[in-house]
């Protein structure tokens, strides 16, 4: 009989993507390669474009978190014409960018991730799905997130044209400001967006903290790795997604560097498999020391829970004592319980609704005063941001035309490849045992990816565009 | 009781960006649903591949597909796609124009491969190794599939019936051609489902706009402010707006940005880098031949701008340089 299983392709996702599971003579896993079986080249093709396109060029590696692109795009436009947008505009790319985030959090946890929990990893694939999320939840709560989504996606069509690609982005601004009647609809929002995300944080309470089976999950150590962990801090440590010094933690929760983004040269590497389309990053001054965790791996992690124990709290006082909640809760900082991603997300979309909140409230952002004009000849620039899915770098060379000459682009999902492809391998040693395979089984494995909420088009805007994700399972003589 | 039609969702070399559109559908998105069975949608389902292939022939009723055609599994997927639908429909500008991700075709397969892999700053790749179609590590084959030499549109691989443009097109369209599939009520076969119009005769500017353009110089975005009320081609800014079809809401034009064109051609054009090009030169005020080129010369970019979400389908193609070996 055929030892074959495909999970082709992964889903609930960003993207496309595979993974081959090889089984040893006693069908137990014996390797797992996840591919990202796509690539468009984008670092190539946005060479001899004109640089202020690329806000709106670049974010279409993503249609998951262009303001993502748009965002560190637009601040790679700062540094290479060397200019700095006025209060208003920073304050309004801040804005956009906690909508996105508040937006894109939950997506992911009540379409894409989280149904494996509020359904049920075991729950037959039918269900494991929004409408299977709605069907639990109740229509009411299902007509509440569909409704604060819709709403978010209001604020940032208003804020940046677009619900879903913002085209506001310039060199050293906005292209549009608001009125005073903008902020107070927009004020509207944010406070209601910060009852939804401590329901939503309620919803986690009951289905996974309250629940035994959920529980047991997120502390198992199936889904455990001791990485270092990196991620955007404010002046104080705290998580900060527009800006900040990038910080890096090691295993044991001690700060190991902390740098600025136009450094990024000086710390990080990529490493390329012949397998996948994916680069995999890695700690440069560490090294690449394989696919395995602990103190002396340059593997490190990226996005919610990495962002947490990264910092030293969050800005915002709800999400802050959430976040105290939650490493008490998980025995202390640093925690490597890779489903704990899942809980620190719904941290993030709390921080991110205290934030917009705060930002809808500034006087100053009705400020006209929203661009300043560069008066440098553009040379060369960095831009950072904290992508929903890790942290995000774009960086330029042009002519003195501001005609891009090279690119490079590391981008979120990427830093955490090496992590995503060990916890898919301990995952399925776990759950794969004497070749014992169901359909739930094999979800447990795609659940050791969805914690990272990975995205796929990302990972692979190096060439034409998607990791499909397959799962095959193979025999020992490699047979299917 | 009849059985609801049949509806599946795949994208192919594409951003994700469609897919998050039909999710805009929000409410809607609810109602659609209960009128149909969606089949197969990787982002949101955990349906998967054999699943579709175990279907029969013309059992789908209709299948959006969005992204552009870069690898063999891709072309494979739109073929099987194809095989099970009655209505296949190009969903997005990669899938209808081949997008974004098309103007890689300005440059040649090998050079994308060795810039990102190779080349930049950040990869250390002493061996110069690319990724391969077929890798045998420890005696275990891992494959992944081909990168085409090309990006191509849907319609250049498969038989495509409908179009919804955009990038991304917006909710209301999306919502519009499946209520046409629901409702039997679809327009001749190869009809772009958007405005008929251009983007600029359906412009909340249109009255700023004079009778007669006349441009000296055209001004870059970065180094110049304009009025957030008048006609960009009259502050002298490229828009694409004459040249790209409506139905976009002028989501850009409202956020005070110039259009780029994402949805496409009208229907009276073949081209629209080759439409926005001349109309660009209808409108420039110069005659003698110096002050023209450095008119021409203020165009940065022209080819990446005119043809930003077209290369792939249009007259070029792309290919600008020469095939290396």
């Amino acid at each position: 009989m055929s030892k074959r299983i495909t999970i082709d392709p992964i889903t609930r996702l960003g993207g496309h993507g595979k993974i081959d599971i090889f089984l040893d003579d006693k069908s137990d896993v014996e390797r797992v390669y996840f591919q990202v079986p796509e690539l468009r080249g984008f670092e190539k093709f946005c060479e001899g474009r004109a640089a202020e396109e690329m806000p709106t060029l670049t974010q279409k590696i993503c249609g998951v978190c262009p303001t993502a692109h748009h965002t560190a795009s637009s601040k790679a436009l700062d540094d290479l014409f060397g200019v700095e947008p006025p209060p208003a505009a920073r304050k309004l790319r801040e804005l956009m960018y906690n909508a996105f985030m508040f937006e894109n959090h939950l997506l992911h946890f009540y379409f894409l991730g989280g149904p494996d929990f509020i359904v049920g990893p075991m729950a037959p694939r039918a269900k494991r799905n929004i409408f299977g999320v709605i069907d639990k939840v109740g229509v009411e709560m299902g007509k509440k997130v569909i409704d604060i989504r819709k709403r978010i996606r209001g604020v940032n069509a208003l804020v940046s044209g677009s619900a879903l690609y913002p085209v506001c982005g310039l060199p050293g601004g906005v292209s549009k400001a608001i009125t005073e009647e903008d902020r107070a609809e927009i004020q509207n929002v944010t406070k209601d967006a910060v009852e939804f995300a401590k329901l939503t944080l309620n919803i986690f309470d009951d289905v996974v903290l309250n629940h035994k089976g959920s529980a047991k999950w997120l502390t198992s150590d199936v889904f455990c790795h001791r990485t270092y962990y990196m991620g955007l801090v404010d002046d104080h440590d705290r998580v900060n997604f527009y800006d900040g010094d990038i910080r890096v933690v090691d295993p044991n929760g001690k700060e190991f560097v902390k740098f600025e983004a136009k450094d990024y040269l000086k710390h990080l590497e990529e490493r390329v498999e012949p397998w996948s389309y994916q680069k995999i990053l890695y700690l440069k001054n560490i090294g690449w020391k394989g696919f395995i965790d602990g103190q002396d791996s340059g593997v490190y992690r990226v996005a919610p829970l990495a962002r947490l124990n990264a910092s030293e709290g969050m800005a915002t006082p709800l999400a802050q004592a959430e976040y105290e909640m939650m490493f008490h809760a998980l025995g202390g900082k640093p925690v490597h319980n890779t489903l704990a991603y899942h809980w620190a997300r719904l941290i993030e979309v709390l921080y991110a609704a205290e934030r917009m909140d705060e930002l809808a409230r500034d006087g100053e952002i009705t400020s006209p005063k929203i661009r300043n004009l560069p008066n440098q000849t553009p040379k060369e620039g960095v831009g950072v941001c904290e992508a929903p899915r890790g942290t995000l770098f774009h960086h330029y060379e042009s002519d003195e035309k501001a005609i891009v000459e090279k690119l490079n682009l590391l981008v979120a999902t990427q830093n955490n490849a090496a992590a995503i492809c060990m916890s898919i391998e301990k995952a399925a040693r776990t759950a794969i045992k004497g070749g014992s395979i169901s359909d739930g089984r094999l979800n447990v494995v795609e659940m050791a990816f969805r914690a990272y909420d990975p995205c796929l088009a990302c990972a692979t805007h190096c060439l034409p565009g998607k990791m499909p994700t397959m799962v095959h399972v193979y025999d020992r003589k490699k047979n299917r | 009781m009849t059985e609801k039609p049949k509806i599946a969702l795949y994208w192919c070399s594409s951003c994700g960006g469609c897919e998050e559109s039909v999710i805009d559908l929000a409410e809607d998105l609810l109602t659609v649903a209960a009128a149909v069975d969606i089949v197969f949608w990787p982002v949101a389902l955990d349906f998967k591949y054999k699943d579709v292939v175990a279907m029969n022939d013309g059992e789908i009723t209709a299948t959006l597909i969005n992204g552009a055609i870069r690898t063999g599994e891709q072309e494979h997927m739109a073929k099987i796609m194809r095989k099970k639908s009655k209505l296949l429909i190009a969903h997005g500008s990669c899938a209808h124009l081949g997008g974004v991700v098309g103007l890689a075709n300005f440059y040649q397969r090998e050079d994308l491969l060795s810039r990102l892999y190779q080349e930049v700053p950040t990869t250390n790749n002493p061996q110069g190794i690319l990724p391969q179609h077929e890798t045998i590590e420890s005696g275990r084959k891992i494959k992944l599939p081909d990168i085409h030499d090309t990006v191509k549109a849907l319609d250049q691989v498969v038989e495509v019936d409908y179009y919804i443009p955009g990038c991304p097109p917006t909710p209301e369209l999306i919502k519009e051609a499946m209520m046409m599939v629901l409702e039997n009520r679809l327009p001749p076969r190869g009809t772009v489902l958007a405005g008929k119009k251009a983007l600029c005769d359906t412009c909340p500017r249109i009255d700023s706009k004079p009778d007669k353009l006349r441009i000296k110089k055209f001004k870059r975005i970065y180094e110049t402010e304009w009025d957030p009320e008048k006609c960009f081609l009259d502050e002298g800014i490229i828009c694409l707006g004459p040249a790209t079809r409506g139905g976009c809401n002028a989501r850009c034009i409202n956020a005070n940005m110039p259009c780029r064109g994402c949805f496409g051609p009208t229907d009276n054009v073949r081209d629209q880098g080759a439409k926005s090009s001349s109309f660009l030169a209808s409108i420039i005020d110069v005659t003698d031949k110096e002050a023209l080129k450095k008119t021409a010369d203020s165009i940065p970019d022209p080819g990446g701008l005119f043809y930003r979400y077209g290369l792939a389908s249009s007259i070029l193609k792309g290919k600008l340089t020469p095939k290396s070996s």
